[in-house]
């Protein structure tokens, strides 16, 4: 009995050991929440026409996994078994309206360009499967690592999708120009950037596209990482 | 009554919740592995797009808004009791289904909890909002939106059955294609997008 409460102290400590760095880790490539546990799809297909925009919603997205796990695995004990989805609902639900409202104040036009998208991370399915996959059975230490790992491996592949989708349908990242005609092209034809040639593809905007790369995505991660292989 | 059906027509097809918006991902792409399952979800889909639509209207107009029966602006807090009406109605359907048909809520049985965290029930309530519709169009919405969403999942199924007897690279199986499938049909339902069925 000593033995084990001896145990679980030296687990509830805030070390950060290999299994620590495990749990951080693991999110980014093994265990990744969109091209291996397919979670949290919706938003990622939608928010990924920007740059900018997916930044924001992937900090957004870490901030709110991160807490919602603490704060589940802090009320884990108490919560009863049948209303426990109305009561991690709610806790997201208010974090997300936190998120909604730091948003409306301090970057108005980022959150009309987001709009319903930011109140849908409520039922993004990464936070609710951490919370029931991993915050209701660990020390809220390790839950926190857990929501920022996942909040990250999501936020890598929301960067990757946004920068592919925007390089090439709109030849800038965040903005910036990079490849394309540049703005002055018809007024002075030598002012052309590099890839002067390149036609933005407007395709890579649309809804499809983000399907085409994330599936593209999982191709090259399944190939590289032959042990995540479907086999059915 | 001709605008509520062409809001029903609009949201099923042309503005249709899982291939225009991508919302709903996660359960459509988890549970289209088979026509029968599908089924079953998009059935429930409909049930509890029609029951929380309504619902989540009248809180929205009655107790949150200015003009409501509390006289002040409640609107920061329609994301937690939209999504706990979701989740109380999800419950609430589970139960009454449970009592009076047993062979619907077998059939059922474990998408019903599902769908509190399937996005297009909450998206649809937020649309709703959004666009400003009166009781009768959200009703026209949310069953059209389910319908479309319902069609969407058991074509994708269909398409899925079958192309597990092609020949796809190992490292597409399963889940790439999937998406990539998903993205066709995204494609193929933009062509519907030009149609134009009036004011909405």
């Amino acid at each position: 009995m000593a033995d084990t409460i001896v145990a679980e102290k030296k687990e509830a400590s805030f070390s950060f050991g290999k299994k620590e760095r495990k749990l951080l880790s693991d999110p980014l490539n093994d265990n990744n929440p969109i091209t291996v546990q397919v979670l949290g799809i919706c938003s990622a297909l939608a928010v990924t026409t920007l740059f900018n925009k997916a930044l924001v919603m992937s900090i957004a997205v870490v901030f709110v996994t991160m807490f919602a796990s603490f704060f589940t695995s802090l009320l884990r004990n108490s919560i009863p078994k049948q209303v426990r989805m109305i009561v991690q609902l709610v806790i997201i639900a208010f974090l997300v309206t936190v998120v909604e409202l730091t948003l409306k104040a301090f970057a108005y036009p980022m959150y009309k360009d987001l709009s319903v998208f930011i109140g849908l991370i409520i039922t993004n399915c990464i936070v609710m499967g951490r919370l029931e996959a991993f915050a209701m059975a660990n020390t809220p230490y390790k839950s926190l690592l857990d929501g920022i790992g996942n909040g990250i491996g999501y936020g890598v592949i929301l960067l990757i999708v946004a920068a592919i989708r925007e390089i090439f349908g709109k030849g800038s990242i965040g903005g910036i120009k990079l490849i394309g005609p540049s703005n002055e092209f018809l007024i002075d034809t030598t002012t052309s950037s590099i890839f002067g040639w390149y036609e933005p593809n407007n395709l890579m905007v649309l809804f499809p596209s983000a399907m085409f790369v994330i599936g593209a995505l999982i191709w090259a991660h399944r190939a590289w990482n032959k042990k995540l292989v479907d086999i059915s | 009554m001709a605008d509520l059906a062409n809001l029903f027509i609009k949201s099923a097809f042309i503005e249709n919740l899982a291939l225009s918006y991508f919302l709903g991902m996660c359960s459509f792409l988890a549970v289209s592995k088979s026509v029968k399952t599908a089924f079953g979800l998009g059935l429930a889909v409909i049930f509890v797009l029609g029951i929380t639509m309504p619902i989540n209207w009248m809180i929205n107009t009655y107790l949150l808004s200015e003009t409501g029966i509390f006289g002040q602006d409640f609107t920061f807090l329609r994301l937690i009791l939209f999504i706990a009406v979701i989740a109380s109605m999800v419950q609430l359907v589970e139960m009454v289904v449970e009592k009076f048909s047993p062979s619907l809520y077998n059939s059922l049985g474990i998408f019903l909890p599902l769908i509190t965290v399937n996005c297009a029930i909450l998206g649809g309530s937020l649309f709703m909002v959004s666009k400003e519709y009166n009781f009768a169009e959200s009703v026209s919405f949310g069953l059209g939106g389910g319908f479309g969403w319902f069609v969407a999942i058991v074509a994708i199924a269909a398409i899925r059955e079958k192309i597990k007897y092609s020949h796809v690279p190992p490292a597409l199986r399963g889940l790439g294609m999937a998406f990539m499938l998903t993205g066709l049909m995204g494609l193929a339902f933009m062509g519907l997008m030009g149609i134009d069925l009036g004011a909405f």
